[in-house]
């Protein structure tokens, strides 16, 4: 079992999440053999009543009838028992999964966003979702199969060996030949299998990236030529599908076939024993023995399958546990105290923060923001402009130096109270699928329809609301579904004007909407930013020249800081930004 | 599906045949054994009982034979179907028009074609191998009763019908609950995708537990109906095991009294009692592909609908020259655009010229239509009304490709392709020259992402992944301008640069000395000022037309939106 299970640790978290289950799963184990002993207990019934067949008018119909009636008990009491056994491995299947289901969430809710940034989330979800039932279904299963397989090899060579020695060992030398057999197919198809998997995955990617951006294809007419590449790879993939189909398909016919030669060797030698025997051996045990002929090769055949399984389920609960046990954030203080009348008051204190040991990101930053003031970061794409969020709103923590909020330093408060302090308009316009109501009353789901409408309307999100179908209750899909990408926006904004909090985050909140509509949010921003300590970054100069501070940032670094005139004057690398927005007026 | 068998017609006759053939051998298995333990042991002939373990053994091998010989005929129909099957699909969608993608959507397209086409192959595989041998294998050990004894076989009957009974009755009542096992699965598989992909907001307004307390209501709802659809599941192994057995029982009852009448052996009741043996395995594995080809045949009907989809693009224009003596490179006339499905038109009554070498520049809001104007002109869609005309011809009379081939488009959405960027840039033109393409990254201020990625050679990921979203931009424009189009038209494709970078783009664009007829849609009043002519769209109509200077006399939204991004004092 070690060699199946992988290392001892693996196995002892999955004890420890069947643990709970423990007496059920007892309760099918003991279900399962008495299932296999019955079940094994019919062909001996059968045969004894076939012996008291013997000829015409050599018929003992009054030792029939009560082996009927045993045949009929253990066939009612086989069945029940079977039933119950299924409903409780059910049970003990879909409850593990979903306690560990649970507990991966409840896991992903506190992991750092370092974790969820630097993990694809695809990968994650297969692990919650994929992962979690292949190890509950292969665990379960895979460990019923081998133990009522065992249980049944067991059993039906104990019962051989009391009716027939020789032919017991016919029977046992020749069924393990399925086993190589099975074996022998199975390592040469592997080959097959990953050549197939891996002409697979190519022709995915391909047809990812094709299909998916068809219209750039045919844009520039290169529908032949894409289809000629995707040509060369379906041949490829053509041919070694064929290979590894077939070949794995070879492996049940030749199992097949080894056990009909089984069958076949104890026909022939219980036929032969029975006609030596002089009555020791009846026909009625060969036609038993023949039924267990079929039934004792196929926990073999099963073997190889359920080792897999196993296999495949001991995987895919490494790949759940890693998750489970990723490092998670750290936890707040335990005598972290909430703020209290937040003014918005914010300093950075020699801050020092890179995402990777290697790339050192920021260094040695100071700023003071009083109450009230708006602070603009400016720079190129990509020079980490959201870096600065990530730290305010505690996603990452500094490595060194510390940020304040109202004076305390913000490790010493506890996240929820520190975020809630922030309203948070992101680039990323997240929605999550509900009505656009839950989603306007994600900050505070207490908040009447009136507040809601008039958020709403600030953000000049009413209008487009009303005209959707079922207005405030219109469901919007995964990704924010039919709604351009400027009226999510619109919902961002309108989610923060609803809870207005004493600081704002404004991440790009305006890049994708019209300058038309931005005109009309430009007066609700200004609104909404009196009196409040604003951070706001923006491509355009003109969203942010009445900015109290500027920060200038460039491959990572804030490279100036100062107001706009005072920036200026400096003639530096934001004089150029700036500047650059005028030069095209020489066209 | 037809269409695509009968290309494999032999495959599809021979495999079902040997699988058939293989059942009639494990058929005969019974016989011979009653007459091992009739002839053989009866009669005291241990020569019959030698000569019949060779038969049996010679059963064995003919029946490896041709089980082999099915399996290798149903692997080559099967995927030569799915690889015939995904070249017909690849090809289709290729030839859809830009609105029967819309409506497909790409996640869907790429679906059918991968696991959709796996489903459908793996369900013509099963189907070739047992459908034949699974019915006659119950249906034979029927008629092989009915040889034996009209009376016992009788029970067959009663046990075969009742078996099928419940196994029909199981799976109907199950298949609709294992379909809201599904659906629910997908509301967990949705719930963890938001709780990643949303983790800022959630966290930002603090929703964690009220988000974990929805994924646990959905996760105990998946459990519950798990739990609800095995225990229907859970009645099939005990009760087809009990009717078996039960007609076992009855069949040794009758067995016994017709062998005392002397109409029956000893031998055939046993061959009796094993051909209901083989029936029970038979009719699990028959349960089986039920649902195998159930589900295949569903993928199937999903790849069919989009197989017959029919391009909503007549794309039977063969002119290939522009019509004589006509001025404009591009005309408007009247041009009016509904989208199939849109709840009204994106663009009224359009009209324009644009002269050749002419830059024209395109404003407006979100949804005014700016990127439809962009559209029609390579005939993305087709007008619902009026005419786009490019060189004086009517675009629909154009054969696309050669209309396509004139004109440099750049989408919004900056994508590249795997591969390496000279790989890239060459779809602008195939046979480009280094100096070409080098040409073509100078004017669209590429050279530096070609310096920092270590030149031509270098390879891109999917989607160009390892570039960031402003050397995309500028790699795609490189690529339009590989091809030295006629018409170039870039769709608010500058927007990840910053200015400086984009004004000097649109300098080294002004300069270009084959003088193309230039497009730029932008919500940048700056980027588009100095064009010859500016278009302002709202609400899908062209409501000011003409240049800077004179649309900020004439045009309030145009002015509107210039004092928007400049004030008032900064517009010297």
């Amino acid at each position: 079992m070690k060699g199946i299970l992988g290392n001892a640790g693996t196995l002892r978290k999955v004890l420890d999440h069947i643990g709970r289950y423990r007496w059920l799963v007892l309760l099918s184990l003991v279900l399962a053999a008495g299932t296999v002993l019955l079940t094994l207990a019919v062909p001996i019934l059968v045969g004894r009543a076939i012996d008291q067949i013997v000829g015409a008018g050599q018929v003992r119909f009054d030792r029939i009838l009560p082996i009927l009636g045993q045949i009929a008990a253990c066939v009612a009491a086989t069945a029940l028992m079977q039933w119950v056994m299924n409903v409780v491995n059910n049970r003990v299947t879909f409850d593990v999964v979903r306690d560990i289901r649970e507990e991966a969430m409840a896991r992903i809710e506190i992991l750092p966003l370092s974790y969820l940034d630097s993990h694809p989330h695809g990968d994650i979800v297969s692990r919650v979702v994929a992962d979690a039932d292949a190890f509950a279904d292969g665990l379960l299963m895979g460990f019923t199969q081998l133990f009522t397989g065992a249980l049944t090899i067991l059993f039906t060579l104990g019962f051989m060996f009391t009716q027939n020695d020789w032919i017991t060992l016919v029977v046992v030398c020749v069924t393990p030949l399925s086993l190589f057999v099975a074996r022998f197919i199975a390592t040469r198809t592997h080959a097959m299998f990953a050549r197939q998997a891996e002409t697979r995955g190519e022709q995915t990617a391909f047809i990812d990236e094709m299909v998916g951006n068809l219209k750039v294809v045919k844009a520039y007419g290169r529908e032949a030529a894409a289809l000629e590449s995707f040509d060369g790879i379906n041949e490829r993939l053509r041919d070694c599908a064929m290979k590894a189909t077939f070949f794995s398909s070879i492996t049940n016919p030749a199992t097949r076939f080894v056990n009909s030669v089984v069958y076949a060797l104890v026909a022939l030698a219980g036929a032969l024993a029975v006609m030596a025997s002089g009555g020791a051996m009846t026909v009625g045990a060969l036609t038993a023995f023949l039924a267990y002929a079929n039934q004792y090769t196929k926990p073999f055949n099963e073997i190889s399958g359920v080792v897999t399984e196993l296999q495949n389920a001991v995987t895919c609960a490494e790949r759940l546990f890693e998750l489970i046990e990723a490092e998670p954030q750290a936890p707040d203080a335990p005598d972290a105290q909430p703020l209290a009348n937040v003014e918005g008051r914010v300093e950075m204190d020699d801050v020092c923060f890179s995402y990777t040991r290697d790339r050192r990101l920021i260094e040695h930053f100071s700023l003071k923001v009083a109450p009230g003031q708006r602070v603009a970061i400016v720079g190129p794409t990509g020079c980490g402009k959201t870096t600065l969020i990530n730290l305010l709103m505690r996603f990452y923590d500094p490595d060194g130096g510390v940020i304040r909020v109202e004076g305390r330093d913000s490790l010493s408060i506890p996240r929820k109270s520190l975020r809630a302090a922030y309203g948070m308009v992101l680039q990323d316009t997240w929605l999550k699928p509900g009505t656009i109501r839950e989603n306007l009353a994600m900050g505070n789901p207490d908040a009447t329809e009136d507040e809601i409408v008039a958020a709403a309307k600030a953000a000049h999100a009413h209008g487009f609301i009303r005209r959707l179908p079922q207005g405030y209750d219109t469901v919007i899909g995964e990704d924010g579904g039919m709604l351009s990408q400027g009226q999510k926006q619109l919902l961002c904004i309108a989610r923060v004007m609803l809870i207005l909090p004493p600081m704002l985050i404004l991440d790009e909140a305006t890049s994708s909407i019209d300058t038309r509509t931005e005109l009309k949010i430009q007066s609700a921003f200004t609104r909404m930013m009196q009196g409040r300590t604003s951070f706001i970054v923006a491509h355009r100069l003109s969203t942010i020249r009445e900015a109290d501070v500027i920060l200038v940032m460039r491959d990572g670094h804030i490279v100036e800081q100062g107001s706009h005139d005072e920036l200026l004057a400096r003639n530096g690398f934001y004089a150029e930004l700036y500047n650059s927005q005028f030069a095209g007026v020489a066209i | 599906m037809l269409k695509y068998l009968s290309r494999y017609k032999r495959e599809c006759v021979c495999a079902p045949l040997f699988k058939m053939l293989e059942a009639v051998f494990d058929l005969l298995v019974p016989l011979v054994v009653a007459s091992i333990i009739d002839a053989g042991i009866g009669a005291g002939s241990a020569g019959h009982v030698w000569r019949m373990g060779g038969v049996l053994i010679l059963l064995g091998v003919v029946g490896l034979a041709s089980a082999i010989t099915a399996q290798y005929f149903a692997a080559r129909a099967a995927t030569g179907f799915a690889a015939d099957v995904r070249h017909d699909l690849f090809r289709h969608l290729a030839s859809l028009s830009f609105s029967d993608m819309d409506r497909l959507g790409a996640s869907t397209m790429i679906t059918r074609m991968t696991s959709d086409v796996n489903q459908a192959q793996t369900g013509v595989n099963m189907t070739l191998r047992l459908f034949l041998r699974s019915p006659v294998v119950v249906l034979g050990a029927m008629i092989m009763a009915f040889a034996i004894d009209v009376r016992c076989a009788l029970i067959f009957v009663t046990a075969i019908a009742l078996l099928f009974a419940v196994v029909i009755a199981i799976m109907a009542i199950n298949i609709p609950m294992m379909k809201g096992v599904q659906r629910q699965l997908e509301e967990v598989l949705g719930a963890t995708r938001d709780n990643l992909s949303g983790a800022r907001v959630i966290r930002a307004f603090r929703r964690e537990d009220a988000e974990y307390d929805a994924f646990v209501a959905r996760n105990r709802a998946l459990a519950a109906r798990q739990r609800r659809a095995g225990g229907v599941s859970a009645l099939m192994n005990p009760l087809t095991y009990a009717v078996v057995n039960a007609a076992v029982i009855l069949l040794v009852r009758r067995g016994a009294i017709r062998v005392e009448l002397g109409i029956l052996t000893r031998g055939q009741v046993v061959a009796l009692y094993n051909y209901m043996s083989q029936i029970l395995v038979e009719l699990i594995k028959l349960a089986n592909l039920t649902v195998t080809m159930n589900k295949g045949w569903a993928s199937w009907k999903r790849v069919e609908d989009v197989l017959n989809l029919e391009p909503a693009m007549d794309e039977s224009g063969r002119a290939t020259e522009a019509a004589p003596g006509i001025a404009a490179a591009v005309t408007f006339d009247h041009a009016t655009l509904t989208y199939p499905g849109g709840a009204g038109p994106a663009l009224t009554d359009v009209s324009f010229a644009a002269m050749p070498g002419q830059t024209v520049g395109i404003i407006g809001g979100t949804g005014s239509g700016k990127s439809s104007v962009a559209g029609l002109i390579p005939r993305f869609y087709d007008v619902t009304g009026g005419r786009v005309l490019v060189k004086g011809r009517d675009v629909r009379e154009y054969a696309p490709e050669a209309l396509r081939s004139m004109i440099g488009m750049v989408l919004q959405r900056a994508v590249l392709f795997k591969g390496t960027i000279r790989d890239n840039l060459r779809w602008g033109k195939p046979d480009a020259t280094e100096d070409e393409l080098l040409a073509a990254a100078k004017a669209a201020q590429a050279l530096d992402v070609l310096e920092a990625k270590g030149g031509l050679d270098a390879m891109l990921e999917q989607g160009g992944g390892n570039l960031s979203g402003g050397q995309r931009q500028r790699l795609t424009i490189a690529r339009a301008l590989v091809r030295r189009p006629e018409i170039l038209i870039l769709d608010d494709s500058a927007s990840a640069l910053d200015m400086a970078t984009d004004a000097r783009l649109r300098q080294a664009i002004a300069e270009l000395d084959y003088r193309p007829t230039v497009f730029i849609i932008s919500q940048r009043t700056a980027s588009i000022m100095g064009a010859d002519v500016i278009l302002v769209l709202d609400e899908g109509r062209l409501v000011g037309k003409g240049t800077h200077a004179e649309l900020l006399e004439t045009c309030d939204i145009y002015r509107e939106i210039y004092e928007s991004q400049f004030r008032k004092e900064d517009a010297r």
